[in-house]
Order: C-alpha cells, then sequence, then structure tokens
C-alpha cells in the first residue's frame, strides 16, 4: 500500500492522529456518483425542468460530539468562526470564518455535523485537537457521505414522495435541519432556501438515491447542474 | 401509525422514523453473581405484558438516534406521555387494586 499512502500527510499528536484525507495527483478523489457522470448529463441532459440536481462533491465533513462547557463552546466558537446551534434542529453557515465557508447543523443534543470546504477540514481537526480541552469527539466522514443539492419549482413535491417529515414553509422554514428517513434510506435535510434544500446522504446509499430522485422527478423534469 | 414526540428533537414525528425498544425501567442487578437462575432468568427475559398503562423506551433511530421513554396505553394505543430516559413519569398505573 505504499504507492497509496505516500503522499498522505500523517500529523502525528501526543493523543491523536490527524490525517489529511485529501486527493493528490496519484490519488484520484472520486465522489460516490463518479460513474453516474454528472459532469456530461449536466452539459447534454435537459435544461429545464421542475426540478434541479447538483452533487456539492467531495466536501469536508466533520462529527462533533460532546456535550459542551460554557468554555468548550466559546473555544468552539472561536476554531470555527461560529457559535454552535444549541436549539435543536437549527443550523448556522457563515462565510467570514478564517475557515472559510463553514456550515454547522445540529443533529442531536451532543452531536454536530460541521461541513467546510475539503482542504479545511484536517486544519479544523488539529485546531480542536489542539485548542479545546475537555471531553469530546471529531471524527472526518468525508469519505463516508456525500452532498446533493435539490431545488427548483417543485423540489418541495419531489421530497413528499421520499420522505415523511413535513416540508411546509411553516413547520420547515429556512435553516431548519432534521434527520429522517429517505426513500428506504436516511438523510440529513436542510432548507437552504425556500426551493433549494440539502441532502447529506450516505455513500453506500448515493447511487440509490440519486435513481429514487430520478424517477421521482420524472413528471417535473429533472435538470442536473455540474 | 403513531405520531410521535421526539424529546430531543422536541417535535412530532412519523413512527417510522422510531423503533420500540422494550419495556422500560429494567435495572440490571447491581452483583449479577450473586444472583438466583429466577431472579437473573426473570432480569433477562420476563416482561410485564399490561393492558392499560405500560411504560416503553423507544429510540428515534432515524433522528437524533437517543433514547427515550413513552407511556402507552396498550388498550387504545393512546401515548399519554413521552419523559427522557432518567425522568420519572407523572402518570402510572393505578396498582391499588
Amino acid at each position: 500500500m505504499s504507492d497509496v499512502t505516500s503522499d498522505v500527510t500523517v500529523v502525528a499528536r501526543d493523543t491523536k492522529l490527524v490525517t489529511k484525507q485529501l486527493p493528490a495527483a496519484d490519488i484520484m478523489g472520486e465522489s460516490p456518483l463518479h460513474h453516474a457522470d454528472l459532469a456530461s448529463i449536466a452539459e447534454h441532459g435537459p435544461k429545464e425542468g421542475g426540478v434541479h440536481f447538483h452533487e456539492r462533491k467531495l466536501m469536508g465533513l466533520l462529527t462533533l460530539r460532546c456535550l459542551p462547557s460554557l468554555e468548550q463552546q466559546e473555544m468552539i466558537k472561536s476554531l470555527l468562526g461560529v457559535a454552535l446551534p444549541m436549539q435543536p434542529l437549527t443550523s448556522v453557515t457563515t462565510n467570514e470564518s478564517s475557515m472559510g465557508n463553514v456550515s454547522v447543523r445540529w443533529v442531536s443534543p451532543d452531536e454536530w455535523l460541521i461541513i467546510v470546504e475539503a482542504d479545511k477540514a484536517c486544519g479544523i481537526e488539529s485546531h480542536f485537537h489542539d485548542k479545546l480541552m475537555g471531553h469530546f469527539s471529531l471524527v472526518n466522514i468525508s469519505g463516508g457521505t456525500t452532498i446533493f443539492d435539490v431545488s427548483g419549482d417543485d423540489v418541495v413535491e419531489m421530497l413528499k414522495k421520499s420522505t415523511p417529515v413535513d416540508l411546509h414553509a411553516s413547520e420547515f422554514p429556512v435553516g431548519k435541519v432534521v434527520s429522517t428517513v429517505f426513500a428506504k434510506s436516511g438523510a440529513m435535510i436542510c432548507r437552504l432556501a425556500d426551493d433549494k434544500f440539502e441532502l447529506v446522504v450516505r455513500r453506500s446509499f448515493a447511487d440509490y438515491l440519486w435513481l429514487w430522485i430520478q424517477d421521482a422527478s420524472r413528471e417535473y423534469g429533472l435538470v442536473v447542474k455540474a | 401509525m403513531f405520531h410521535i414526540y421526539c424529546p430531543h428533537c422536541c417535535e412530532y414525528r412519523e413512527e417510522e422514523e422510531f423503533h420500540a425498544s422494550g419495556q422500560a425501567h429494567i435495572s440490571r442487578p447491581l452483583d449479577p453473581d450473586a444472583c438466583t437462575d429466577k431472579e437473573w432468568g426473570e432480569f433477562m427475559y420476563f416482561r410485564a405484558n399490561p393492558r392499560g398503562i405500560h411504560h416503553e423506551l423507544w429510540v428515534h433511530g432515524a433522528g437524533c438516534r437517543k433514547y427515550f421513554n413513552i407511556t402507552r396505553h396498550t388498550q387504545t394505543y393512546e401515548i399519554l406521555e413521552v419523559y427522557k430516559v432518567g425522568e420519572k413519569p407523572s402518570i402510572v398505573a393505578n396498582e391499588a387494586k
């Protein structure tokens, strides 16, 4: 395996190994929908339709688990540039952080999902292990997940076929995030705008959900965006 | 189909997201080695099956993945109360008969 790991930087620490999980010249980064060749579909496929699909691939996703004390919350805020959303089912996004664009999603009372650009994940992990005291766990799950952005005039109609959560704007405002069942798999759904949703899905279910979304969008027309 | 209030997500969700995990408030014997076979067997295998109020452990498997308790009426299926693990139910069956 030495030919594979030669360009992977491993930063040794007292208690924690943080690995830079980035593609390199000889290590190709492939999203779970690599085989679907979305770029060609975007180029040659339909240009108009009620549902727009975009895979935001190869992002940096980190799972933070802790019951943060006030000191930890302050430190996390200074590390991420944004405070942890402590209210259930809420999320925050900032593009003014030193870490670039940072999104934090509430998952459960002691769990958050941090979404950043791929090249920032290792830095955040290192900073957390260097600076954050107390009991916590931060795990890079970038390789196990991918993000679908679905939008368009009929996106809510398409999602209604797929998930039991109430998507009406009065129950599901912009910024709300839920983990729920999606088709016969699961997804974390966040409303980014009135007609735009983000689905965080498991890598192994990405192909199934891509096929599902194509089928569910058929009557509205599906536009793939590069 | 139940419409269940998750005390961690603080909202109602469909039953599809949850999984029932059996009777609540079963405490493991502090010293299993000191148990008789009967005591251990009852802890492991024997569960209440009341007609009426029943306290159950549920998990919000597709959501926050947290466990919590539900007080349910087994005849009407009505969910009378939802409370977190570690809390005491306010609705209990009337034991005096």
